[in-house]
């Protein structure tokens, strides 16, 4: 059976439910949790329609809707949504995220818990827009809509410096996202003042009929890639990272790590790569740099932080550079690699968010040297922490190390001894989360307020069992994913093949014409 | 003769309610004067009714030449009868409230009400000034109209001394464009300004004496110092009033004086607007920052507002023209929004409008706390709000035309008010309230239609902005 207007019944599905939580009374907390969790498990379901319906061997736009939505003399905006290997996996990874972090929030907010569900699933139809919009005004919308509901779920539910963190993720994102903005509109008028529809511009790029000077070339791509820079984030724009995890309540960390932080890769994918390819040739070498730096850096910064929430964050910062190594690679297996390892991401960063929200309802701490023997009085937990540990750091037979031999690989087809330094990093991450593991869950029970705590309950259990069983399959049976991003992301490789065989012409050309020149002087 | 008084009908309809409220103020007892008010409010609707029995039609000029009936001046008269007809209904119960409910002030509400139509209509420099100067007397009394007050009365004369000098300017400024130019109408002075190209001093030392008087009645930086203490001095109603009255007239009597008068030296004026532009973006948004007092923070932000909106007349095209025709309409239902809000939580004797009074609204007052927030939201120019359609529109224009710089300095503002208006935000809903806090007084039906409407019109400009935007397309279209 096929539904119709699939794509945009997922995306708003969330916030029609938002919608009528409106006409809760504020009293009746367990309808309004039952109620947001069917949402979003009708969500989830539906989105598996997406799967269901996509087809692995068309590289462009699937499963498209495109209604006209604001239409003047000066501007034409559609509604229009679609999806494609590179986004598919993603919209998948929000929807199942979405109603694991919504259980997890089942006990811990008491206070203001209609506003916190309405912000849960509004901020659930933001991130859904920005993977699926094909309108680049639509995408900027969701874009920086999605921030208001983010905003709020630190600032109000957050813990103790929340407020702090919540602005400066407001002001970092938008400071990076308002130059995107005008981008977009160079990039409408450029094209003839006629559309904002992704597909179409970057078929007129693509054949020719738009031309971009190499200079505008380079600016709309900084202004996009500081957009998505500050999102992922790549090394020195991480600042606001570290701040926003560890201020946000467990949930909001879930969702920020696990789907957020994608979105920036994603928009790497999705524009900067296609749309500006002979930019993003010249910007690759130092790119990667940067990216090579996130990745030791993070691993380093991680391994000295006292409270587990930060260096959960920290690593973030530095498997992100992974997968921006990834993308910059501009081979297939880096770009499979860095979607891959963007799933892996959000599941086993995700978990490790929900994993040390557990600890911190039982202890209401989260400072490593709290800690010490809970294995001991709390088996399951210390189980399940481990195999999203060891899914983090890439062992073999977990999904971790699909993506991360995958990035590698294509590494070190382009660069290898980009590809060496990655490896070490890779190495640093086992460090210091098995460090980290050894120090909370081994040994003897050093804190006598350790022995008393409970080991994790079936609402606990219902949420991390369906992650480890993804876990294991994408790590062990890898390929039916891969297999729907092939022909995607092949095409976004061919594209970049292509600028750089015109780059490789252009130079020729110029440095003929300096013989040339050399020529005609001599005569 | 009947041909020549149609079109003037609905400003007749606002004059002479006017002075009928003047002629009854005396008769009526101290108690009832809100009955004035409510005749203010009645005038409004009655010239809304006339407007729109008028209807849109072809550009009909009458008086000589002086007044221009056109789509643009319709499209202005409704937002002059909105802003209008709002602050009179926000006014009757602080007015009450702040023992000032004098007939005087509905009288000097549609006074000032027809001096703005004028303003938008006007095709001649003598009725742009008189304009001018009709809104501007009633506003200098407004301002000062609590007597008792003396924040107020230094607002007045502060407001009234400095609105001099820039008459003053504009008069200077219109004599030298009439010495060279020979006529004071537009359509003159532009026959002859194309004649003679910027080539004429004595032309352009009018044109930049103009602009100058502009400057200062539309409070755009470096003219905007009388404007933080005016607005925090006046009540607050009459506030709300400027931020978006004289705010609106103003950029109306511009866009139609420089598009009808002086096209050919349009160099010249981009060049000086640019300038004013990118400084009262920067100083407004900066300045706002440092303030804890409610009211002044929208003052600077007015002054920051008014510097986007100068971007699309900078950008001088059509798309440019209409983007400051619809940021004028929505920056007055967000603006006259937030200040209902702030009006409803004050308290007599204008207090409790320092920012530490809105710490934990969210609690205390939920339904406020929420309009509230959308309305900031909206000032900020977060998509799904009108506000950001309007900037959409200003710096698409703005990039159209090539001014790619003023751009980047206008969305880094942008990002700069974010931090103001969301501090607000993070007060109402992230804070817990703060000792000793009144307890909230219940909203007045008025007030609630009003934020409920406001609301609405701000979500509807965000979502569905496409019949606004082609009105406001079919408004520019009668400026030649």
């Amino acid at each position: 059976m096929k539904i119709q207007n699939i794509v945009t019944l997922v995306t708003y599905l969330p916030a029609a439910a938002a919608l009528a939580l409106l006409f809760f009374p504020r009293r009746s907390g367990r309808a309004i949790r039952l109620f947001s969790l069917i949402a979003c498990l009708a969500t989830f379901v539906l989105s598996l329609h997406l799967l269901y319906h996509f087809d692995g061997n068309n590289p462009g736009m699937q499963l498209e809707e495109s209604a006209p939505w604001i239409e003047t003399r000066t501007f034409n905006i559609r509604h229009h949504l679609g999806v494609d290997g590179i986004s598919l996996f993603l919209v998948l990874l929000t929807t199942f995220l979405t109603p694991l972090a919504i259980l997890s929030s089942w006990r811990s907010i008491q206070d203001r818990l209609k506003p916190y569900m309405i912000c849960m699933l509004t901020l659930e139809t933001g991130m859904l827009g920005v993977f699926l919009a094909l309108d680049l005004v639509l995408f900027y919308i969701f874009w920086e809509v999605m921030l208001v509901p983010m905003y709020f779920l630190i600032g109000v539910w957050g813990g103790e410096n929340r407020i702090y963190a919540a602005v400066k993720f407001i002001l970092y994102t938008m400071a990076g996202s308002l130059l995107m903005f005008l981008a977009i509109l160079y990039l409408f008028y450029a094209n003839g003042a006629t559309t904002f529809d992704l597909v179409e511009i970057s078929r007129n790029l693509a054949t020719g009929v738009l031309r971009l000077s190499p200079g505008a070339e380079f600016w709309l791509f900084s202004a996009f890639l500081l957009a998505f820079a500050i999102k992922v984030p790549l090394f020195p724009f991480h600042t606001w990272l570290p701040d926003a995890h560890v201020e946000a309540p467990t949930a909001g960390s879930v969702i920020l790590a696990g789907v957020l932080l994608k979105m920036g890769t994603y928009g790497l994918l999705r524009f900067c790569l296609p749309l500006f390819p002979s930019a993003a040739l010249a910007a690759a070498p130092y790119l990667s740099l940067v990216a090579l730096i996130g990745i030791v850096y993070g691993a380093l910064v991680a391994m000295v932080q006292a409270d587990l929430k930060k260096l959960v964050a920290y690593s973030s910062v530095s498997h992100m550079g992974l997968v921006v190594l990834g993308i910059f690679a501009f081979t297939l297996q880096g770009l499979e690699g860095a979607t891959f390892q963007m799933l892996n991401h959000g599941l086993s960063t995700g978990a490790l968010f929900l994993l040390v929200g557990m600890i911190y309802d039982r202890r209401h701490t989260r400072l490593i040297s709290e800690f010490g023997g809970l294995a001991h009085g709390n088996p399951l937990l210390a189980t399940f922490f481990l195999v999203v540990t060891l899914s983090s750091i890439g062992l073999p037979g977990l999904n971790g190390f699909v993506g991360e031999v995958l990035v590698l690989a294509g590494t070190f087809l382009s660069n290898r001894t980009y590809a060496a330094v990655a490896a070490t990093g890779m190495i640093l991450g086992a460090v210091y989360m098995l460090w980290m593991y050894q120090r909370v869950f081994l040994g003897k029970v050093t804190n006598p307020a350790n022995n008393a705590i409970p080991d994790l309950e079936a609402r606990e259990k219902l949420i991390l069992v369906p992650i480890v069983i993804l876990m294991l399959g994408m790590g062990v049976y890898s390929s039916p994913f891969l297999r729907r991003m092939d022909s995607s992301m092949d095409r976004v490789v061919k594209r970049i093949q292509s600028a750089r065989a015109e780059r490789g012409y252009r130079v020729q050309t110029h440095e003929a014409n300096i013989e040339r020149e050399k020529l005609a002087h001599g005569r | 003769m009947g041909a020549e008084y149609a079109p003037i009908l609905p400003q007749l309809i606002l004059v002479i309610g006017g002075m009928l409220i003047l002629l009854l103020e005396p008769f009526t007892a101290s108690a009832r004067k809100s009955r004035l008010g409510q005749i203010a409010i009645v005038a409004c609707t009655l010239a809304a009714y006339g407007l729109g029995r008028q209807g849109t039609g072809p550009r009909a000029v009458v008086f000589q030449g002086m007044f221009i009936a056109d789509n643009f001046t319709f499209f202005c008269q409704w937002l002059f009868l909105v802003i209008t007809g709002t602050s009179a209904l926000i006014s009757l119960r602080f007015n009450e409230r702040e023992a000032m409910n004098r007939g005087e002030y509905y009288a000097l509400l549609l006074f000032a009400s027809s001096g703005m139509s004028l303003m938008a209509a006007s095709g001649d420099l003598i009725l742009t000034f008189l304009g001018i100067e009709i809104l501007s007397i009633a506003t200098y009394i407004l301002a000062g109209f609590k007597r008792a007050d003396a924040r107020s009365n230094e607002s007045s004369l502060k407001y009234f001394l400095l609105g001099s000098f820039a008459s003053a300017f504009l008069l200077y400024g219109i004599a030298l464009v009439y010495g060279s130019a020979g006529s004071t109408n537009y359509q003159a002075i532009r026959e002859l300004a194309e004649v003679h190209g910027s080539g004429q001093v004595m032309m352009l030392i009018g044109l930049a004496l103009l602009l100058v008087g502009f400057g200062f009645k539309l409070a755009t930086v470096p003219f905007h110092a009388w404007a933080p203490d005016v607005y925090e001095g006046a009540p607050t109603p009459v506030t709300a009033f400027m931020t978006v009255g004289p705010k609106a007239a103003g950029f109306a009597a511009l866009v139609r004086l420089l598009v009808e008068a002086f096209p050919s030296l349009e160099p010249n004026w981009t060049a000086l607007l640019w300038f004013s532009s990118v400084l009262s973006m920067t100083l407004g948004n900066v300045v706002a920052v440092l303030q804890t007092n409610v009211k002044r923070m929208l003052a600077y932000s007015a002054i920051a507002h008014a510097g986007y909106i100068l971007v699309g007349i900078v950008a001088h095209n059509r798309s440019g023209f209409e983007a400051v025709l619809f940021y004028l309409v929505i920056y007055t239902v967000m603006n006259l929004g937030a200040f209902c809000i702030v009006l409803s939580l004050s308290r007599k004797g204008d207090l409790q409008v320092n920012l530490e009074n809105y710490a934990g609204l969210g609690r205390r007052a939920p339904l406020a706390a929420a309009a509230l927030s959308l309305f900031l939201v909206s000032l900020a120019g977060i998509p799904l709000t009108g506000g950001f359609i309007g900037k959409f529109y200003l710096f698409g224009a703005a990039v159209q035309q090539g001014y790619i710089g003023l751009a980047i300095i206008g969305v880094r503002n942008s990002v700069l008010s974010v931090f103001y208006y969301f501090r607000l935000i993070v007060l109402m809903y992230m804070r817990e309230p703060y000792e000793g806090r009144p307890d909230p007084e219940p909203i007045s039906l008025a007030v609630l239609a009003i934020t409920v409407l406001g609301a609405i019109a701000v979500l509807w400009m965000g979502i569905f902005p496409a019949i606004f935007l082609n009105l406001a397309s079919n408004s520019t279209l009668a400026l030649k």
